[in-house]
């Protein structure tokens, strides 16, 4: 009873009162991040915009130009001179397309059905395995430890050419040629994510995983539960660029049989077509860039939330 | 958890005793530590077998005659002597490699930075944006294709219907089969396709560098954004500037599919062969699999030796 009388008496005109003291903050607030910074040029400031206007339209300008073109009809395809907007969009190159993708021999679906796999599968494996081997060499220090990672440093420095022969006779070896093993086994053990796992997971306060221990948690607790949820950021990194690579594998030398071949493979049968296909070829870019495209919007909005949210400092 | 000896040799009896304790100190660790190794192992078999295993084998082969239906026959250098005393055609896709490594490797790595960084400078609401539509070649995969729209050799050709309406050039350009004019054009899409992971590392190292640094900064006297940029930004982003540049080199050294897709296989003159070229050319196609490790390890070297002497180079710039 006596705590409830001490508190204070709640008027209108009280409440009124803390509003526009609120109110006031949040307009210091405001002001205080609309002010210019005192060590910023307007002059800098128009140059830095110049610059990316410029090399904006230089990077954005094959992507529009895919996007319009997949919606131009025949006659607008080979105008002279040739113009980038279209004026009558229609969707007939796409109607094309899938048309042609009916005629194939394969169920399209097929194809579709493939590439989700390699790609949901492959991704999944990959952070995985490489968070599970992130983890144990970011926390700990074991015999070992530091020159395996020495080694994955080091594999960031040559691209995939260099093993592309040794890997095809090791999948041949085991067997896996002809079957989506030999896409998802070798993107598993892909190093850039687990490069990528390892340095973020070393962010995190070792405290934390200490505490943890002594109340009682094992490693896979900690791991799970402890871990996984404060390194999200560099997991979607991670995946955006697994998805990135998996989406695109045609590996036209890794499977023979065509119901096993992925979408990518399948499209790019159809624009070889020729110049007749000019339409269809773009509008086979834009349903192909749009997954990757829609992801890394999804996962940026993401990346920036769970860094703001995260906010772990030593 | 760590157990670390302090080691102390005053006598090789001791120094032998040391050594023994030392290897019963790791072994010791080992065993602490095997729930960790069960964690590793998955990650460490699969990169053992995909990434270090085909290095060496690689390596192996590129001292052999293989043709993947023979067994591999010994054969010493023979396969190094012919790629760069017989091979004419390697020389010009060394020298293509190189050139463009040297343009595209350095001009993509400032231009990654410098992008991540004037759009960390944008106003938060635009960053998201600006940040996708510079990201996006490297996100759409094949739609580096366009540029073969782009620079056709008909009047159709975008660039040559704007350059002959500006009246720069009067007749239309072989751009993609003229060996004077395929360099640059490669040039400018890997240019355009470079800004990868280290971009986007770059943005985020950016984003992620405390500000009270920068308040300090501001205390002591920094006048201006490069000022800024070169007290405090540089200094705290080695790291990512690092990785940055391995990812830069790396993508440099590695150009070969733009170039077979956009101005066929091989390219006229083979003005734009490189070693990834040449690489397919006999692995993939001629199956002399002995020859190709040796081109595969060339590469493997060039990748590696460019890396280390730019790290040395970064190194140095801070100290």
């Amino acid at each position: 009873m006596g705590a409830i009388a001490k508190r204070p008496v709640i008027t209108p005109s009280s409440v009124g009162k803390r509003q526009g003291e609120i109110k006031k903050v949040i307009n210091v607030k405001k002001i205080a991040r609309n002010v210019r910074r005192p060590n910023r040029s307007i002059g800098g400031d128009i140059f830095i915009g110049f610059i990316l206007i410029i090399f904006g339209i230089f990077f954005a300008f094959p992507l529009v130009f895919t996007i319009n073109h997949a919606f131009k009809p025949m006659t607008e395809l080979f105008l002279w001179p040739p113009r980038l907007w279209v004026i009558n969009p229609t969707t007939a190159n796409f109607q094309d397309l899938f048309i042609l993708m009916a005629r194939s021999w394969v169920t399209f679906s097929r194809y579709i059905f493939n590439t989700l796999f390699i790609t949901v599968l492959g991704t999944g494996g990959h952070l995985f395995i490489a968070s599970l081997g992130a983890y144990a060499i970011s926390r700990y220090e074991f015999p070992g430890s530091k020159l395996f990672f020495k080694v994955v440093i080091v594999s960031l420095m040559f691209s995939g050419h260099v093993t592309a022969i040794p890997n095809f006779l090791v999948l041949a070896n085991l067997r896996m040629i002809d079957s989506y093993w030999a896409i998802l086994v070798p993107a598993f053990a892909g190093s850039l994510g687990f490069f990528l796992l390892k340095q973020f997971i070393d962010t995190v306060p070792v405290t934390l995983s200490e505490a943890a221990k002594i109340d009682g948690a094992g490693e896979w607790r900690i791991y799970s539960q402890i871990i996984m949820p404060l390194v999200k950021p560099a997991i979607l990194t991670a995946t955006i660029f697994s998805v990135q690579f998996l989406w695109n594998t045609q590996a036209g030398h890794l499977i023979h049989t065509e119901q096993l071949r992925p979408l990518p493979f399948a499209l790019q049968q159809i624009v070889a077509g020729g110049i007749a296909r000019a339409g269809v070829g773009a509008a086979v870019s834009l349903v192909m860039m749009v997954v990757p495209l829609t992801l890394f919007i999804v996962a940026q909005s993401r990346i920036l939330q769970t860094m703001a949210s995260s906010g772990i400092k030593e | 958890m760590e157990t670390t000896a302090v080691i102390k040799p005053t006598g090789f009896a001791k120094l032998v005793a040391n050594r023994k304790r030392r290897w019963g100190y790791t072994w010791e660790s080992i065993k602490q530590h095997k729930v960790l190794y069960l964690f590793l192992a998955p990650y460490a078999i699969l990169f053992t077998i995909f990434t270090v295993g085909p290095v060496g084998i690689s390596i192996f082969y590129s001292f052999t005659h293989f043709n993947v239906y023979e067994p591999p026959r010994f054969i010493g250098v023979q396969n190094y002597l012919n790629l760069f005393l017989a091979d004419d055609i390697f020389l010009i896709a060394l020298r293509n490699t190189f050139l463009l490594a040297l343009i595209t490797g350095p001009l993509g790595y400032m231009m990654a930075f410098l992008f991540a960084w004037f759009i960390n400078e944008l106003p938060r609401y635009l960053r998201a944006f600006v940040t996708l539509v510079f990201y996006a070649p490297t996100l759409s995969g094949a739609v580096f294709l366009v540029w073969q729209i782009m620079f056709a050799g008909d009047s159709l050709g975008y660039a040559n219907a704007w350059l002959m309406r500006m009246g720069i050039i009067h007749e239309t350009q072989y751009w993609l089969t003229d060996p004077e004019l395929m360099m640059p054009v490669i040039i400018i899409v890997v240019l355009w396709m470079s800004l990868g992971a280290g971009f986007l590392a770059f943005i985020a190292g950016l984003s992620t560098i405390d500000p009270a640094m920068y308040e300090a900064g501001l205390v002591d006297g920094v006048k201006n954004r490069w000022q800024e940029l070169w007290f405090i930004t540089l200094p705290n982003m080695k790291g990512m500037l690092m990785f940055g540049a391995v990812m830069a080199i790396t993508q440099s050294f590695a150009v070969g599919d733009v170039t077979a897709q956009l101005m066929g296989f091989p390219s006229t003159d083979y003005a734009v062969h490189t070693v990834v070229n040449h690489l397919v050319d006999y692995g993939t196609i001629r199956f002399e699999m002995g020859y190709a490790s040796a081109i595969a390890t060339v590469l493997f070297l060039s990748m590696i030796y460019a890396n280390k002497g730019v790290q040395f180079m970064i190194s140095k710039v801070g100290s």
